[in-house]
C-alpha cells in the first residue's frame, strides 16, 4: 500500500477534505509490530505440539533404556513379569491390551453403527435429538465411575449368567469356541473388552451420525427410486457411500480403547498369567500395568521397566493409528477418485 | 379405464422375475390418469385438484415458474414424495394402467419399480462401476446370472447412448464420468428394471448445452418405446422433446394447480388460458 502521494483514479473520489498521506492511509505506529507478535504467538502453539511430542518420546526413550538394553528382544516377547526376580517380559500386557481393543471393536461397531442408523433413518424427528443426546452422554461418565460400575454390577453378571452362556452356546463351536474356555471369572479379557466397548459406544456412534447425515438425499432416493426397500437404500447406497466414514469412526474408537485405563483396571483381573487364547481369562493390559505398579517400582530396572511398557504402548497406538490412516487413506483415494465428476 | 383383475395383480402380488420384452409397435404401452390430486406437505397444501391423461409411449412435458408444484406434482406419480422428511398426504387418485397406485393393498415400493425415476442432478451410487450402477436395480428383484448381467449392461447403456462412450470402462467408478454422461447412466440404470413409464425430474437442470441435447434426442429416441413423463423450467425443452404439455401455475396462496393442457404445439401457439399465453410469451416467470 503507497502512502505517499498518488494518482491512482479512485483518489480523486476521496472526499475534498482528504489528502493523499492523510492519516486515514498512514500506519499506525507498531501496527505491523502486533501482527507480527500474533504471528509469532500462533508459530510458538503450533511448535509447542510436536514439542512437547518430543519431550515425552525423549523420556521414555532416557527412562526405559536400563530395562530395554538388558532384556533387548525378550521384554516383547517373554511372558515372565517378576519385579523380585527382575525379570520383565511384557507380552501379556500387549496382548491383554490389543485383544480387549479389538474385541472393543468387534462389540461397538455394530451396535454404534445400528444406534446411528436409527438416529439417522428411523427415529422420528422429534426422538433424534434426545436419543443422540443420552448416548453422547456416555462419554460424559468418568472412567472411575465406569470402573466402579463395571467392578459392582457388570462383573457378576458376566460371571453367573452371560459366560456360561457363551461358554454353552459358542464354546462347542471349533476355531471361535476356543475363545471361550475356562472358569467364568468375571474379571477377565471379556469383561475388560465390554467395558471398553461400552466406553467408545459415544465415539462410534457420533462419527457414524455425522458420516451418515452427510450422505446426499440423492443417493437414497436413487434406490429407492429403482424399487429399494428402505433397508435395501440404505444397504445398497448409503452405508457404502458413508464406508470410509464409518471405518474412520471405529478406528477413532479403537485408538480410545488402547489407552483406555481405570475402567479396564477394575475389571480385567489384573494377572500376568500365561496367555492361554481363551478371552475368559484374567488379562492385564499395558496402561492398567503402569496404574498399578508405577507407584511401587521402587528400584531402577523395575521403575525403567514400567516405563519401557509405557514406551510401547505408544508405539502400539502409533502403529495401530497408522494402520487405520492407511486404510482410511485407501478407501478415500478411491472415494475421491470417484468423486470426480 | 376399468382395471382388470390381473393389472391390480401386477402391483400386489409378489415380484415374478422380469425378463426384458422389448416393447414392440404392437404393444400398446402404459398410461397414467391423475384425478382430482391434492397434496399436503405437513399442514401447507402444495398442489391443488389435479386431473391429468398421460398418454402411452410419449412424452408428457410439465412446465411452470418456480414453486408451481411440478417437481411435487411429478414425485406423486411414483409416490417418491413419501419418502421425504415430514408427513406428507395425498388425495385423489393415481392411475397405471387404470389402477390406482394409492390404493391401500399397494406397496409403494413396487409402484417404483414400474414407474422409474430420473433427479434433477445425477446420481450415480459412486461405490459401484458404471456396470453395477446399470444393473443395480435388476439386483433388488433378481440374481441375474453374469450373461444376463452382461445383456443388459450393453443392451441399457446402448439405450441410454452411453455404451460406445463407456465401453472401455465398465468397470470404473459410476462418479468418475462427466456430468451428461452420469445422468444418461442414470438412464440407464432406471430403464434396467424395465419400467412401465418413467418420469424425469428437469433432467437437465445440472448440465451443459451440449449435454442437454445429447439427454433431449436419447428423449425423443426412449418415447417410441416408453411412456415419458419430464419437469422442465426450459420452454424449448418442453417443445422439442414432448408431445403434449401441460402448464403449472401457483397463485397468490401459493398452491399449485394445473391450468391447461394441450398437444404442445397448440399449448405454445394457441393457448387457451391468458396466463398460459403470458408465461410462453416469457411475460412473467
Amino acid at each position: 500500500m503507497a502512502t505517499g502521494p498518488t494518482t491512482h483514479p479512485a483518489m480523486t473520489a476521496l472526499p475534498p477534505n482528504a489528502r493523499s498521506g492523510d492519516a486515514a492511509l498512514t500506519r499506525a505506529p507498531g501496527g505491523v509490530d502486533g501482527d507480527r507478535a500474533f504471528a509469532g504467538a500462533t508459530l510458538a502453539a503450533a511448535l509447542a505440539v510436536p514439542a512437547i511430542l518430543l519431550a515425552v518420546f525423549l523420556l521414555l526413550a532416557i527412562d526405559a533404556e536400563p530395562a530395554l538394553t538388558r532384556f533387548g528382544a525378550s521384554f516383547v516377547t517373554s511372558s515372565t513379569w517378576d519385579n523380585v526376580k527382575e525379570q520383565f517380559g511384557t507380552l501379556p500386557y500387549i496382548y491383554g491390551t490389543v485383544v480387549t481393543s479389538l474385541l472393543a471393536l468387534v462389540l461397538a461397531t455394530p451396535v454404534g453403527l445400528g444406534a446411528a442408523l436409527f438416529i439417522t433413518e428411523y427415529a422420528p424427528r422429534r426422538l433424534r435429538t434426545p436419543v443422540a443426546f443420552t448416548i453422547e452422554l456416555l462419554a460424559a461418565i468418568p472412567s472411575i465411575v465406569f470402573g466402579l460400575w463395571g467392578f459392582f454390577a457388570l462383573t457378576p453378571v458376566m460371571r453367573s449368567t452371560v459366560e456360561p452362556f457363551l461358554k454353552a452356546t459358542i464354546g462347542p463351536v471349533p476355531v471361535v469356541g476356543a475363545l471361550f474356555q475356562g472358569p467364568s471369572l468375571g474379571k477377565d479379557l471379556f469383561t475388560g473388552g465390554v467395558i471398553l466397548a461400552i466406553m467408545i459406544l459415544p465415539t462410534v456412534v457420533a462419527i457414524s451420525r455425522e458420516v451418515l447425515l452427510a450422505v446426499p438425499t440423492m443417493q437414497r432416493e436413487g434406490m429407492l427410486a429403482l424399487g429399494a426397500t428402505k433397508w435395501e437404500a440404505i444397504s445398497g447406497a448409503v452405508l457404502p457411500y458413508a464406508r470410509a466414514g464409518i471405518a474412520g469412526a471405529a478406528i477413532l474408537g479403537l485408538a480410545r480403547a488402547l489407552g483406555e485405563t481405570m475402567a479396564v483396571t477394575m475389571v480385567i483381573g489384573n494377572s500376568s498369567r500365561k496367555i492361554t487364547g481363551s478371552l475368559l481369562t484374567p488379562g492385564y493390559t499395558m496402561a492398567s500395568a503402569i496404574a498399578n505398579q508405577f507407584n511401587e517400582a521402587d528400584n531402577e530396572l523395575y521403575f525403567s521397566a514400567v516405563v519401557g511398557v509405557a514406551a510401547i504402548l505408544l508405539v502400539v497406538s502409533a502403529l495401530v493409528n497408522l494402520f487405520a490412516r492407511v486404510l482410511i487413506w485407501s478407501i478415500t483415494r478411491n472415494a475421491a477418485q470417484g468423486a470426480r465428476a | 379405464m376399468t382395471a382388470t383383475h390381473s393389472q391390480i395383480e401386477a402391483l400386489v402380488r409378489p415380484e415374478p422375475v422380469r425378463h426384458h420384452v422389448p416393447h414392440g409397435p404392437e404393444l400398446p404401452g402404459h398410461w397414467m390418469q391423475v384425478i382430482n390430486l391434492s397434496v399436503w406437505y405437513g399442514a401447507r397444501q402444495a398442489v391443488e385438484g389435479v386431473n391429468m391423461t398421460v398418454r402411452p409411449k410419449a412424452a408428457t412435458a410439465i412446465i411452470g415458474p418456480s414453486g408451481c408444484g411440478k417437481s411435487t406434482f411429478i414425485r406423486c406419480l411414483n409416490r417418491m414424495h413419501e419418502v421425504g422428511a415430514g408427513v406428507n398426504r395425498v388425495s385423489g387418485q393415481v392411475l397405471l394402467d387404470g389402477h390406482d397406485i394409492y390404493a391401500p393393498s399397494v406397496d409403494p415400493v413396487k409402484v417404483r419399480r414400474h414407474i422409474g425415476m430420473v433427479f434433477q442432478r445425477p446420481n450415480p451410487f459412486p461405490s459401484m462401476s458404471v456396470a453395477e450402477n446399470v444393473v443395480a436395480g435388476l439386483r433388488l428383484v433378481s440374481n441375474p446370472t453374469k450373461s444376463q448381467v452382461d445383456e443388459t449392461v450393453e443392451r441399457c447403456l446402448d439405450q441410454a447412448a452411453l455404451w460406445d462412450e463407456v465401453k472401455d470402462k465398465l468397470s470404473a467408478s459410476g462418479a468418475s464420468l462427466s456430468g451428461g454422461q452420469q445422468q444418461r447412466l442414470c438412464i440407464a440404470r432406471a430403464l434396467a428394471v424395465s419400467p412401465d413409464v418413467l418420469l424425469m425430474d428437469e433432467p437437465c437442470s445440472a448440465l451443459d448445452p451440449i449435454a442437454t441435447a445429447k439427454i433431449e434426442q436419447l428423449i425423443i429416441e426412449l418415447k417410441r418405446d416408453y411412456t415419458i413423463v419430464i419437469v422442465t423450467h426450459n420452454m424449448q425443452q418442453a417443445q422439442r422433446v414432448a408431445d403434449e404439455t401441460a402448464f403449472f401455475l401457483a397463485a397468490e396462496d401459493r398452491i399449485g394447480r394445473l391450468v391447461e393442457m394441450a398437444p404442445t404445439g397448440q399449448l405454445f401457439a394457441h393457448p387457451a388460458d391468458e396466463r398460459t399465453a403470458a408465461y410462453v410469451a416469457g411475460r412473467f416467470g
